[in-house]
């Protein structure tokens, strides 16, 4: 059974069609990366994976349920979430904001805390010094490794990542993307990744989706992907040079 | 300075403080529930806040004089006069505690959602807290006007430092006047002062 599937999903508001009859699978262990440019509806379609957002029409299915019978907040503290921007919550210490889901879960306070110390040193970022620092106290990239652990907190099968190295350097950004790497090896988690960079989404996928107005033109591995002749594809390999 | 009057100012600066402080509870009561009611329910906005709005540009004197015919909430004493400093109070609070949420950045509420946060939760843990220096910026307004605005209880007998200066207009005698105009001013600036502290204690935190 496929970790996440779409079935004919379409999704409007306003009259505007911003899905339209989507259809993929994720399996167990996959990193999916959804490849577009702005608008295209990479981002919808990941808010419809977690139930923030429902499909007008079609089912998006997570471990074979459709999401509309989920329980909503069961479903969105099952799946990690990494926001654009981060989302990081100001007011919250670091150890607050990456123990976050499994406080809402009840885990007791010292298991918490144990959690919350593995997660930091996973992500190369030292308990002791950053645990009561706060968000604003950190560097982007920091925020975005704090992010990624919070994420991760209540050990999900599953992680969403909507462009979470938009807003990074260069040398950060590729930083970060071995990271990811490193930690899909070690934890063999199942991803589903936004990016409107092709370069991303060839390093980090095991397959890419093109996401064009809506339509999921092309679904292939990186390398068959590579060899893509559709225009909106062309139109990011040539981006490549 | 005669013991009587001494007497007077204790007693009559106790009252003020006492008319303040209820009218401030009620009004926060009201005023912080309301607005998150409002950022809630789109269809309630325009009509809480233009009632809150209508309220402040009635005259204060002439509040007091509409309310004391109306039966329960009117007639003559300290609990008219607490509806009325209620009433005024409420627009700051209100507009400051709707305000005050909207604001908190969307990116920030939005991963609360994601990261599966009841809209309770949300509230208590993220929105509230955020909010929290524009929610007393707004108490911290509401309260200063309030003290001064108290001091026309006195008109329709809710006692206060009011008293004093009606007494002295009346009697065309200054010192009285100031007996009643500068502890009134002193209770606005500690309060301001005082709430100012906390509000930027919150705001670093």
């Amino acid at each position: 059974m496929p970790l996440v599937e779409f079935r004919d999903v379409s999704y409007e508001v306003g009259g505007r069609q911003i899905l339209s009859e989507v259809n993929f699978t994720v399996e167990a262990g996959e990193t999916l990366v959804l490849l577009g440019r702005s608008g295209s509806g990479k981002t919808t379609a990941l808010k419809m994976t977690n139930g923030m957002l429902f499909p007008s029409r079609g089912q998006v299915l997570v471990e074979g349920r459709p999401t509309t019978e989920w329980d909503p907040i069961r479903l969105k503290r099952h799946i990690g979430y990494v926001i654009q921007e981060v989302g990081l919550f100001p007011h919250f210490t670091v150890a607050q904001n990456v123990g976050l889901v499994p406080t809402l879960e009840g885990w007791p306070a010292a298991d918490v805390e144990q959690r919350v110390e593995r997660l930091l040193g996973d992500m190369g970022l030292p308990p002791s010094e950053y645990l009561r620092r706060y968000p604003r106290q950190l560097s982007g990239g920091q925020r975005q490794r704090v992010g990624v652990a919070r994420a991760l907190a209540a050990d999900p099968p599953l992680l969403l990542f909507d462009e979470p190295f938009g807003a990074l350097d260069p040398v950060t950004r590729v930083e970060l993307q071995h990271q990811f790497l490193e930690l899909r090896r070690d934890l063999r988690k199942t991803s589903i990744f936004v990016t409107h960079d092709v370069r991303e989404a060839l390093r980090l996928g095991t397959r890419i989706g093109l996401l064009t107005r809506g339509r999921l033109e092309v679904a292939a591995d990186p390398q068959t992907f590579r060899n893509a002749r559709t225009e909106e594809a062309l139109a990011f390999l040539g981006s490549l040079d | 300075m005669r013991p009587d009057l001494v007497n007077d100012l204790l007693q009559l600066t106790g009252e003020h403080l006492v008319l303040v402080l209820s009218a401030m509870a009620v009004a926060m009561l009201i005023g912080v529930p309301l607005g998150i009611l409002l950022t809630r329910r789109e269809g309630l906005r325009q009509w809480l806040l233009g009632f809150a709005s209508v309220m402040q540009t009635i005259p204060s004197l002439a509040l007091f004089g509409f309310l004391i015919p109306i039966p329960f909430i009117g007639g003559i004493g300290k609990r008219t006069v607490i509806i009325a400093l209620v009433l005024y109070a409420l627009l700051p609070i209100l507009r400051n505690t709707f305000v005050g949420i909207m604001s908190v950045d969307a990116a920030v509420c939005e991963s609360a959602m994601a990261m599966g946060m009841t809209s309770g939760q949300m509230l208590r843990q993220v929105q509230l807290p955020l909010a929290a220096p524009t929610i007393l910026a707004g108490i911290r307004v509401a309260t200063v006007t309030t003290i001064g605005t108290a001091t026309i209880a006195a008109a329709i007998g809710g006692g206060g430092l009011g008293v004093f200066i009606f007494r002295g207009v009346a009697s065309v005698d200054t010192a009285q006047i100031l007996a009643g105009a500068v502890p009134a001013a002193l209770i606005a600036l500690a309060a301001d002062g005082g709430l100012g502290w906390v509000e930027r204690k919150l705001s670093r935190a």
